[in-house]
């Protein structure tokens, strides 16, 4: 493309490119659909896995397209969780998927009022004040027991027949499907925000604010916009185990769960939407490994795994990753230069 | 002409340090206005001021008579004000094209479409062509920023400050630091600049001012000196009196 | 009402030894450090082997657990933490959340999950009446040590040479690399100290906060409090906030118990907004 002029088609073409489907990611959804029919018996850990997946992708958002390192991101979680439950238990909506919408607006409209108070600050500030809402939100819920249960949690929660017609089964064949395609839904307008000018602004805002604003970007306005869409998927996702599980209770705004979903994401790697997923496949099979082995002290393991990953670098673990994505794409059909 | 940037009164105060010291500067539509001043005479804190980096302790800031002291950094560049930096402020991990693209989409208004997939847009994707041919790019143009040499770095950081179709430009030492043999084209471009386009520069080399500009401000600690058409300017004793008690450098 | 400010101020200034070590790892090396409270939960158990499985008086208990969590601390800071100074934000909140985990399950796994108290010695039990305060005898012990401590910090720091070159490094490592200072030297025996201060607040604190394995996760929050409401300028600021703090705290859990600890989370992200800085800290940097 050196002489030649440059052509429009052409360079929207080149510009577009970064949002074309990838033939990796074509056979990640398909093997993603297979577990529905060949793997049965491992549906409530799958089921598990899609919403870690959807919940890590919620942090992604926020850590991996706007840099903001958030520790409380089960706020939004249990936020979304309980507001699923408190629709089923009051009988105020009890179609599963406008309930799932429901709670998932709600947790967006808290994370649009509580964005304001990340804006400010440098990272610790931020560390603390999203900790900070998520403790505050768990207090609460402990406080208004005749609402949440309390340290119970939240009984009684049932579910209605998916659409009137899939009864959610002991077996949780219903759930996982429904949960996979919650996932992929959702994944997919994430895929669409990423690449989209608003995503592709995100971007240079993380990658330097200061310019960004000089050349007319509101930097506050992307990250409140952004931490608002974080904080609904965030809600879905909570929303989400509380209708598979039919419970809801005060560890989902926990420290640790906030942790957890950081831990996954790292493993998975930050930045291109499939690292939440791919984390949360591996912490979760890592998690039911160990756990047989040490069935209480499991959280050493984790503990050792995220030391490990700062000690070697999560630069050469994103080296790696890259080798391996490079060995998949290898085994695409036709040629195409990257 | 008209007045299209001016300053009144402009105070910036770091603690005890006086930056910037009732400067009242006055700048011409389509003026080629240059800002001179030896190190630390507070040039670069004069342009964070007028782009709003910065707040001043005291004074106004108008652009065609509209006062935008107040305004934030991004809502100054709506109105037409575009900078760049000293040291290069880009996005090191989008490419040229996707850089160019993000200021082109933010200046007509589509920044904040998350429904459409980025280069679907017909008017953002040929404004970007454009772009990329006059200063140069079209050799780099998806290569990722960071590994862009500096010469094309540099190129990048006018074009993107000029993407914002700016009605002043103000040019922080555009030239600093690029290698001879690259010079050139940057400073031929930033000669072909629009002559609708005011441009403020701010310059240490004496050369490229003097072929530049048809005025000059001399700002030494903090404060106007003088100002004036760049004979008058070469002539001045007490400019000679700042400029040879401190060799003049690069 | 008095005995309630006493008892406030008592746990507020265990709070401040419990956490002024965490001032120092924030403010000198900018390190986020979430694991302190693993260093206050080693002295504490320290101080609980030796008391209960060894008779070892509970005096000569506090030394013990100041020695064996600085040890810790210097030995983790010399062998990982020295790698993660220099890594971003999210390194080291990642590496050291790791290692409260790690913490918190190696202590189920050797002491068992259920809270442990340590026996006090009966001089130390019970109150006695001061116009009609009552003053409990252990906080008094808790005052006492904790303002000696508090008092030979403000000496150290301020009058000693160690305390110079610590300002120095502070203030501009790379300056202070210059004037000859080892700065590495001084990070260590910093950290080492505040571990150790840790540990002796955890000592003394098993009393008053409990200990069980979870004790780092618990009181986490609390001291990321002191240190970013207080600010990490100087020893005042979290002194004060931690003092604040206890008095809030304890008066809250009295007056309104309804309420819990959401006041405190709430002021706390009030104060962050408020001045990101922290209260107290040096020239208001807006």
């Amino acid at each position: 493309m050196s002489a030649t002029p440059l052509n429009t088609p052409d360079v929207a073409r080149l510009v577009m490119s970064r949002a074309r489907w990838r033939f990796s990611e074509i056979v990640f959804w398909i093997a993603a659909l297979a577990t529905i029919f060949l793997v049965p018996s491992r549906h409530l850990i799958l089921t598990e896995i899609a919403i870690l997946g959807l919940f890590a992708l919620s942090l992604d958002l926020i850590l991996g397209y706007a840099g903001i390192i958030s520790l409380g991101q089960a706020a939004f979680f249990g936020f979304g969780a309980y507001c699923a439950g408190l629709l089923a238990t009051h009988q105020l909506v009890t179609e599963p998927v406008l309930a799932l919408a429901l709670a998932g607006a709600a947790t967006a409209a808290l994370g649009f009022v509580t964005s304001f108070l990340v804006l400010r600050g440098s990272d610790l500030t931020r560390i603390m004040v999203t900790l900070g809402i998520a403790l505050i939100l768990r207090e609460l819920a402990n406080r208004f027991d005749g609402l949440t249960g309390g340290a119970d949690g939240l009984q009684g929660v049932t579910i209605e027949p998916l659409f009137g017609l899939f009864r959610f089964d002991m077996f949780g064949h219903t759930a996982y499907a429904y949960s996979l395609a919650v996932l992929f839904v959702l994944f997919l307008l994430a895929r669409r925000i990423v690449n989209s000018p608003f995503g592709l602004s995100l971007r240079a805002v993380k990658g330097n604010p200061l310019r960004a604003s000089a050349v007319g970007i509101s930097v506050n306005g992307r990250m409140v916009a952004i931490y608002t869409i974080a904080a609904g998927y965030a809600g879905v996702a909570g929303a989400l185990l509380t209708q598979t599980a039919q419970f809801a209770s005060l560890d989902m705004f926990s420290f640790e769960r906030s942790a957890d979903v950081l831990l996954m994401l790292i493993i998975g790697g930050t930045g291109y939407l499939y690292g939440g997923i791919i984390g949360a496949l591996i912490f979760k099979l890592m998690q039911d490994w160990l756990a047989s082995m040490t069935p209480q002290y499991w959280q050493f393991w984790i503990g050792l795994v995220l030391v490990a990953i700062v000690i070697i670098g999560r630069e050469r673990l994103e080296q790696l990753r890259g080798a391996i994505r490079k060995r998949i794409l290898r085994l695409r059909p036709q040629k195409h230069a990257a | 002409m008209p007045i299209v940037l001016a300053t009144e009164n402009l105070d910036k105060r770091f603690g005890g340090i006086v930056a910037a010291n009732d400067v009242s500067l006055q700048v011409e539509h389509g003026a080629r206005h240059a800002l001179i001043g030896p190190n630390g005479a507070g040039k670069t804190t004069l342009i964070n001021l007028l782009t709003g980096v910065l707040k001043p302790t005291a004074g106004r800031i108008r652009l065609d008579g509209r006062d935008i002291t107040e305004l934030k950094p991004h809502e100054r560049v709506r109105l037409g004000i575009a900078r760049t930096f000293q040291i290069n402020q880009l996005f090191a991990d989008l490419t040229p094209l996707e850089t160019l693209g993000v200021a082109i989409s933010e200046r007509q208004g589509s920044g904040r479409d998350w429904w459409r997939l980025a280069g679907s847009k017909k008017g953002v994707v040929e404004e970007s062509i454009e772009l990329i041919e006059r200063f140069h790019l079209a050799d780099v143009m998806s290569e990722r920023t960071a590994i862009l040499p500096y010469g094309k770095q540099r190129l990048l950081e006018i074009a993107l400050a000029f993407a914002c179709r700016p009605r002043v430009l103000l040019l922080d030492e555009p030239a600093a630091g690029v290698p001879e043999a690259e010079r050139h084209e940057i400073l031929a471009t930033v000669a072909a600049l629009p002559k609708d386009v005011t441009v403020l520069l701010i310059e240490h080399d004496m050369d490229l001012v003097f072929s530049f500009a048809d005025r000059i401000s001399v700002l030494v600690n903090g404060a106007l000196l003088t100002e004036g058409a760049p004979e008058a300017i070469a002539r001045d004793p007490n400019v000679r009196a700042v400029y040879l008690g401190e060799a003049i450098d690069a | 009402m008095l005995t309630i400010l006493f008892d406030g101020i008592a746990y507020g200034m265990l709070l401040f030894v419990l956490a002024c070590g965490l001032a120092v790892t924030l403010g000198l090396m900018n390190f986020v450090n979430l694991a302190h409270g693993a260093f206050a939960m080693t002295g504490g158990y320290a101080a609980f082997i030796a008391v209960n499985r060894f008779g070892v008086p509970f005096l000569l208990g506090l030394p013990i657990a100041f020695l064996a969590s600085a040890l810790l601390g210097i030995i983790l800071e010399r062998t990982l933490y020295v790698h993660v100074y220099r890594k971003s934000h999210l390194d080291q909140v990642l590496f050291s959340i790791g290692l409260v985990f790690m913490a918190v399950a190696a202590v189920d796994y050797i002491m068992g999950s259920s809270q442990v108290f340590i026996d006090v010695p009966d001089y130390l039990k019970g109150q006695f009446n001061v116009f009609g305060v009552g003053i409990g005898k252990y906080r008094l012990l808790i005052i006492v040590i904790c303002g000696l401590l508090t008092a030979a910090l403000q000496f150290v720091l301020s009058y000693t040479r160690f305390g110079s070159r610590l300002r120095a490094s502070v203030d501009d490592a790379r300056v202070a690399r210059g004037l000859g200072i080892n700065v590495n030297a001084v990070f260590a025996a910093t950290f080492a100290v505040g571990s150790g201060l840790a540990g002796l607040g955890g000592a003394l604190g098993v009393e008053i906060l409990g200990l069980d394995p979870y004790f780092p996760l618990k009181f986490m929050i609390y001291f990321l409090i002191v240190v970013t409401v207080g600010g990490t300028s100087s020893i005042t600021g979290p002194f004060v906030a931690s003092t604040l703090l206890g008095v809030a705290d304890v008066a809250g859990k009295y007056y309104v118990p309804k309420l819990g600890t959401f006041a405190i989370y709430t002021v706390m992200i009030v104060v962050l907004i408020w001045r990101p800085q922290g209260l107290f800290a040096r020239g208001s940097a807006k």
